[in-house]
């Protein structure tokens, strides 16, 4: 693979740093009086999140990360892994639980991720920032009661529990933000 | 107060310092034959084989060698594909020559500079430093009061990299060194290269977070037209200033040797050539005018990185009436 230079720095460019894969999450032109430009360059560690800041000297030379993230619909549970299928070209690959972690709390089946993969391995999953869920257990709410902060934990198809307003019932449908686990808005009632 | 009311306001308080301290405003051309050979410098073409400046130095020192002691300008340079949050392809200089003064007269000129911008735009005696702009320690006010700090470039590479520098190293060392104090250096990397790589990485964020500062006594392979220091060849008469994440301000003792000077300038249009950058005409005019230029000190600070200072500003962009891709 052609390898970059400082040049084709941009947020999301994929390169390899000390053996690991980052993206580009920011960058800017910096040049001491009279030394040569640098483009002070936040890498992102795509395996670990990491984030780490680099001075790149103009000209020289990134390594290319072989990076590739494909759209795919999670089929099942399997033990201790979990089965996606590539939506094009209806390949199957098994995911283990410790690369998906607490994201698979927001990961209903059939659901559409990212899978992002490394050397032609899957090493992270990125969900969709919001998912709709239907309550499949709660408490009842009671009619009227418009408090505000308080809340009571919600079960939905993925075992996850949820803190939601005391107004919402079983069957009905909710917004939920995968990235912080909460609720956002009802969307849909019983 | 909005940035071009502050601008102005700068721009009038600066003329009438260098006005009562009895400098002589001048004009040099700002299309040249030779626009400087530094090697990290390119000059934008102007037709007929002339080049816009970079800086007004040339010129300058030809006025100071033809008698005038003391002058300013205040203009325009061109630098090519410069372009971040403090670099604009073109820009305004402040550039004064005391001839027969020394840097520590510059550094009470810097110094009476900040107050007096500070002042104009309100900001005295101490400004908020933007978040892009702090350091690791993330500081946020920045006291502008003199004197200023003072350290020297081994001191900083001393005391933030555990870097012993005399001056002397190979390219080779000098990698070694960075590699050595945790910088990652190309296998490329010029003298120079491994240098900055070591004191952007390390030092650079370090100064002046609460109070601006004066870094003294350059090594010599970043000489550029400074004269050595009597009695220390490794080292160089030359200070930067930095406040607030800025980069303000460079100053030398000149260089005064022409054939020195000839030397340095042949050196580094070599070194442009090696890589494959456009070489430029040396300055004869100015080669010959050195014997007669009086031992002078010399400076160039940033007019526009003055009122992000003062104004706290994040960019360039917000001190100027027109980026330059908003021309």
């Amino acid at each position: 693979m052609p390898s970059y230079d400082t040049s084709d720095i941009r947020k999301g460019l994929k390169v390899m740093l000390d053996g690991s894969p980052f993206t580009v999450v920011e960058f800017q032109f910096i040049k001491p009086g009279k030394g040569a430009a640098f483009t002070r360059t936040k890498f992102k560690n795509l395996l670990t999140g990491g984030v780490i800041e680099r001075n790149v000297r103009s000209g020289e030379k990134l390594e290319p990360a072989n990076v590739e993230t494909k759209q795919m619909q999670y089929l099942y549970k399997e033990g201790e892994s979990y089965v996606f299928m590539d939506t094009s070209t209806y390949d199957q690959v098994h995911i283990p639980h410790e690369t998906i972690g607490d994201d698979s709390n927001y990961m209903p089946e059939q659901i559409v991720v990212e899978v992002l993969f490394f050397n032609d391995r899957a090493v992270g999953v990125t969900l969709p920032n919001f998912i709709e869920q239907k309550v499949l257990e709660t408490e009842p709410g009671f009619r009227g009661d418009t408090a505000t902060g308080v809340t009571k934990p919600a079960r939905i198809s993925t075992g996850a529990r949820i803190a939601v307003p005391l107004f919402i019932n079983e069957g009905d449908v909710i917004k939920i933000d995968t990235r912080s686990g909460e609720y956002l808005e009802r969307v849909g009632r019983a | 107060m909005p940035a071009l009311l502050a601008r102005a306001r700068v721009s009038r308080a600066v003329r009438a310092y260098f006005d009562a301290q009895e400098f002589v405003e001048v004009e040099t051309p700002a299309r040249v034959l030779s626009p400087g050979q530094e090697v990290h410098l390119d000059a934008i073409p102007a037709g007929d084989g002339r080049h816009l400046i970079t800086s007004p130095e040339y010129h300058m020192k030809r006025l100071v060698a033809g008698g005038l002691p003391r002058i300013v300008q205040i203009c325009r340079c061109f630098r090519a594909e410069e372009d971040g949050p403090s670099h604009q392809p073109e820009f305004t200089m402040i550039e004064w020559y005391r001839a027969g003064g020394s840097l520590v007269d510059l550094m009470r000129d810097c110094e009476a500079l900040v107050e007096i911008a500070a002042r104009a735009v309100g900001t005295w005696p101490q400004v908020d430093v933007p978040v892009n702009r702090r350091g690791p320690h993330g500081r946020s006010r920045l006291r502008l009061d003199a004197p200023f700090g003072r350290t020297d470039v081994r001191e900083l590479l001393r005391r933030h990299a555990g870097v012993e520098l005399r001056g002397d190293e190979s390219a080779v060392e000098m990698r070694a060194l960075a590699t050595a104090a945790g910088c990652r250096v190309a296998p490329d990397a010029a003298w120079d290269d491994a240098f900055y790589q070591l004191f952007l990485d390390r030092i650079e964020p370090h100064l002046g977070a609460e109070h601006p500062i004066f870094v003294e006594d350059w090594p010599r392979p970043l000489a550029a037209l400074a004269r050595p220091k009597p009695g220390d060849p490794l080292t160089v008469e030359r200070f930067e200033l930095y406040a607030g994440g800025l980069e303000l301000a460079n100053a030398f003792g000149e260089l005064t040797d022409a054939a020195e000077q000839r030397r340095r300038f042949e050196e580094e249009a070599a070194l442009r050539k090696q890589r494959g950058k456009g070489c430029y005409p040396l300055d004869e005019k100015l080669l010959a005018a050195l014997p007669h230029m009086p031992a002078t000190s010399g400076i160039a600070l940033g007019f526009d990185r003055l009122l992000m200072l003062v104004l706290g500003a994040a960019t360039i962009r917000d001190v100027l009436a027109f980026a330059h891709d908003e021309a």
